[in-house]
């Protein structure tokens, strides 16, 4: 498949997608995009809608975790952040949610920003705790400052409309998650392929010959915490927007470890992988739900303990992802790829 | 001809871990354009000597001053690593520090890092400028690929390469900086015949073709007195002698450190370790 394919200049050996064969590949994943939304069901809308949602929150947990090697444990947190921000400025400075989305994005940066100080010096399972901290701090402020959040009740958003029409609607908001989601992706792999994301990378692999090759080391940290907590705290906002609930029990430290389960069953340091992570992690309770549904009728006792299998399925499912592949779904992914390669020649 | 300009000047250094003194009142000088090795036993205190001046260590007492003509002398004590790098001080590793899951033009690219403005709005965009600045550090980066015939080695992983090519590409991303000093810690050490006649000419040929002043800690006394116009003896954090490979080969402290008492001139070099 690549045999043939030769470049003449670096512009087109840099390229994202360099083969004909992979341009064929993304332009019919786009066209499966757009063209989903109009045969699909309601029940799948929102899945898909939950997907776009989480890949956005994944990606920039990647960026953090995956490429910068900044363990975190404040994913939930840093998504409150947006949602709780991204209702308040609508709710209470009547913000359009075209406003409200990316202003609440760069308060769940500054947030992050914070809270990535103590990377200067904590590195791997200490900054894990640190970022709990971040967790559990964020988590009292939203129950506590009641006048603000509306503390442990829900602070309810008004829908998001454009032109009278309302765009919380599964098919409506399908075309804002989307694009968003999309929009993210290519931001994240832009930067990886170019300075400041190797310098992520760099500090991930050998931060101190990263600090004498020339990467302040600090700043790039501070960097990979802000703009990661700006794509967590997007999708944060996006959530608020699409619910137009916002309660704190959406963002616990439960959230924090469900991404990072989504960031390394899909690949830890891959953009595709990020959107792995957040396709099977939001698919699975649903299949294993609509599973148990099928059996109500004919096995009731089996669609009885399905709750409690959910978490175990889930659990093995990790743990499986770990000793089989530990590089996640995106190298699986590759796997199919480097196989089709050269098929059908043996080499 | 008068004698190059000096360009690191290091005064009277002491570096202490706690009670442990690694260096002690350690003072040399590198001029510009030669090639400046430091060797001595184990322990000596060469590789800490070379953390000191590429800020990854702080020594307690003295100074490094670094010049470059035409520019006023910067202390380099003061100054955080990646400063320092920015001051086109470059550095290899002893144990290979190489960005392993990257490929080895990206590891390289990183040598361009310092020379680059992108910011993380204009790289996440990579459109225009950006993309022209990344075009044109690939051409320099591909230079240096050039330059050390490394070619086939491009897009491939630096973790899967062998450990003699992993060195040749450590000099690499060292190079793609553009170095006014380039710092090497045993760029030969563990390679075979072969591969330290290779590195040996690459050595030269920086030096040679590229004029870049080169600092390096070599074990291997034949390679040290064949390509290097001083030496630099140290032992126990002190340093026992300065000067020509010649004149350094006949100290009697020299060879007192190396070989102990009662021994003539140091003989078989490249045995002695």
């Amino acid at each position: 498949m690549e045999s043939g394919v030769f470049f003449s200049d670096y512009r087109n050996d840099a390229a994202l997608r360099k083969m004909p064969l992979q341009k064929i590949r993304i332009g019919l994943f786009v066209l499966a995009v757009v063209i989903f939304p109009f045969f699909a069901s309601p029940f799948l809308l929102n899945l898909a809608n939950q997907i776009a949602i989480a890949t956005v929150g994944a990606l920039g947990l990647n960026l953090l975790v995956g490429y910068t090697g900044q363990i975190s444990l404040g994913q939930g947190a840093f998504m409150a952040v947006g949602a709780y921000a991204a209702g308040i400025f609508t709710v209470r400075f009547g913000l359009p949610f075209y406003l409200s989305i990316p202003l609440a994005s760069l308060m769940a940066a500054a947030i992050g920003l914070l809270f990535g100080l103590p990377s200067l010096r904590l590195k791997g399972l200490y900054l894990a705790i640190a970022t709990l901290a971040a967790q559990q701090i964020v988590e009292w402020i939203i129950t506590h400052w009641t006048g603000l959040t509306g503390g442990t009740e829900a602070l309810v958003v008004p829908a998001p409309e454009l032109f009278g029409v309302r765009l919380n609607r599964d098919f409506n908001f399908y075309w804002i998650g989307v694009t968003v989601a999309g929009l993210s992706a290519l931001f994240v792999a832009n930067l990886v392929r170019s300075r400041v994301g190797r310098a992520f990378v760099a500090i991930r692999d050998q931060d101190i010959a990263a600090s004498a090759i020339g990467v302040n080391v600090f700043q790039y940290k501070l960097l990979a915490f802000a703009t990661s907590s700006f794509l967590v705290g997007l999708s944060g906002a996006l959530i608020a927007n699409y619910r137009t609930i916002v309660t704190w029990e959406r963002f616990t430290i439960e959230t924090s470890i469900l991404y990072l389960a989504m960031i390394i069953i899909g690949g830890l340091g891959s953009v595709s992988g990020s959107f792995f992570g957040a396709v099977l992690i939001t698919l699975l309770p649903a299949v294993i739900n609509t599973i148990g549904r099928n059996f109500q009728d004919s096995a009731p006792a089996i669609a009885a303990i399905l709750p409690f299998v959910q978490q175990a399925t889930f659990g093995l499912i990790i743990i499986l992802f770990l000793i089989l592949e530990p590089e996640g779904l995106a190298k699986l992914w590759r796997n199919v790829k480097d196989y089709f390669r050269v098929w059908p020649f043996s080499y | 001809m008068s004698a190059p300009p000096v360009i690191l000047d290091v005064r009277n250094l002491e570096l202490r871990f706690g009670g442990v003194k690694a260096l002690s009142g350690v003072s040399m000088d590198v001029r510009r354009g030669e090639i400046f090795a430091i060797i001595g036993p184990n322990g000596a205190g060469k590789t800490s000597l070379l953390n000191s001046i590429s800020g990854l260590y702080r020594p307690q007492v003295g100074e490094i001053a670094f010049t470059w003509p035409d520019q006023p002398a910067v202390s380099l004590l003061s100054r955080k690593p990646h400063q320092i790098a920015a001051l086109g001080i470059a550095r290899s590793f002893q144990n290979i520090e190489l960005f392993r899951h990257m490929t080895v033009l990206e590891n390289l690219m990183l040598g361009r890092h310092v020379h680059m403005r992108g910011n993380v709005l204009s790289c996440g965009l990579y459109w225009g400028r950006q993309q022209r600045e990344e075009m044109k550090h690939r051409e320099a980066v591909e230079d240096v690929i050039d330059f050390l015939e490394i070619e086939s080695l491009r897009s491939k992983p630096v973790g899967t390469l062998a450990y003699g090519l992993q060195k040749r590409v450590e000099l690499a991303r060292a190079l793609a900086i553009e170095p006014k000093l380039l710092l090497l810690d045993e760029p030969m050490a563990g390679m075979n015949v072969e591969e330290k006649e290779d590195m040996a000419r690459f050595i030269l040929d920086i030096n040679e073709e590229r004029g870049i002043t080169t600092v390096l800690i070599e074990h291997d006394m034949g390679v040290v007195m064949d390509l290097s116009d001083r030496v630099a003896v140290l032992d126990f954090g002190k340093a026992i002698a300065l000067g020509t490979p010649d004149a350094v080969k006949r100290d009697p402290d020299v060879v007192h450190a190396y070989l102990g008492e009662q021994h003539g001139e140091l003989e078989a070099p490249g045995a002695s370790e």
